[in-house]
């Protein structure tokens, strides 16, 4: 997905995770996943930089998709689709 | 044609067996006692259950100092165990660096960078831990040389004490296994 689809996306689901350091992203996004039904997306908010590596590689294990990274100034925001 | 049917049936077997081998099971032993190297192993048993992996954690020797309850005493230790339990680190509070702790100092610069930084503390990582369903099985042994007892342990959820035998039974069915 290009980065402007990405910002258009409507998100079902947001998690702010930028008060944590690693493992509080994955933590989280494991957490919020559960609450969000199966096609729907979730946007991960997160200033750690290992995340961006992390969460696409735990939601490929776990069965979501993962859309795409979008770089804002500080952090970066993760967005998937429940697989 | 029966000897079809009979390997098929012989084959479902052996990947019954085969599946029921390995679980998504993550099995460490925590074996030191210091502060850094703790903190490494609480973060990959927490984020292990992301993982949606079961996490056991046993814990031997130095790294049983980091499960006392520093507002909990001891009854009932003789002598020995009484000396060495007090020379022990009482709680993670207490724990030192592996390196450049230079008289806790060292430790407390790293402190104070993980709360800049938003790292949990070993004290967190436990809570956290023990929201996940995290196991810790505590070596019955190495408490006994530590001179520490059952009732000075911290308030665990899922916390029990046992032998080598439950790490070996637990390492088997794991995908994973470290020694920290």
């Amino acid at each position: 997905m290009t980065q402007d689809e990405l910002q258009a996306l409507t998100v079902n689901k947001s998690v702010d995770a930028r008060g944590t350091a690693c493992p509080g992203p994955l933590l989280e996004a494991k957490k919020a996943i559960g609450t969000i039904g199966s096609g729907e997306i979730m946007e991960v908010l997160s200033a750690d930089e290992g995340t961006k590596r992390d969460i696409p590689k735990w939601a490929n294990k776990k069965g979501h998709e993962y859309l795409g990274t979008v770089e804002e100034s500080g952090f970066f925001k993760i967005y998937l689709k429940k697989g | 044609m029966e000897n079809i049917e009979k390997n098929i049936k012989e084959l479902q077997e052996k990947v019954a067996r085969l599946e029921k081998g390995t679980e998504d099971q993550l099995s460490m032993v925590l074996f030191s006692g210091d502060l850094d190297k703790l903190l490494a192993a609480m973060i990959i048993a927490t984020g292990a259950t992301a993982m949606d992996m079961k996490v056991k954690l046993f814990f031997t020797f130095w790294a049983t100092t980091a499960l006392r309850d520093k507002t909990k005493k001891a009854k009932s230790k003789d002598f020995m165990s009484k000396m060495f339990g007090s020379m022990l680190p009482k709680g993670t509070s207490k724990l030192k660096l592996s390196k450049m702790n230079m008289g806790g100092i060292g430790k407390s610069m790293l402190k104070s960078l993980m709360k800049k930084k938003n790292v949990a503390s070993l004290d967190e990582l436990f809570k956290t831990a023990a929201e996940l369903g995290v196991e810790i099985n505590v070596c019955e042994m190495s408490m006994d040389l530590m001179g520490i007892n059952k009732e000075e342990l911290i308030d665990y959820p899922n916390l029990n004490i046992c032998g080598v035998a439950t790490f070996l039974v637990d390492a088997e069915e794991s995908k994973i296994q470290l020694f920290i």
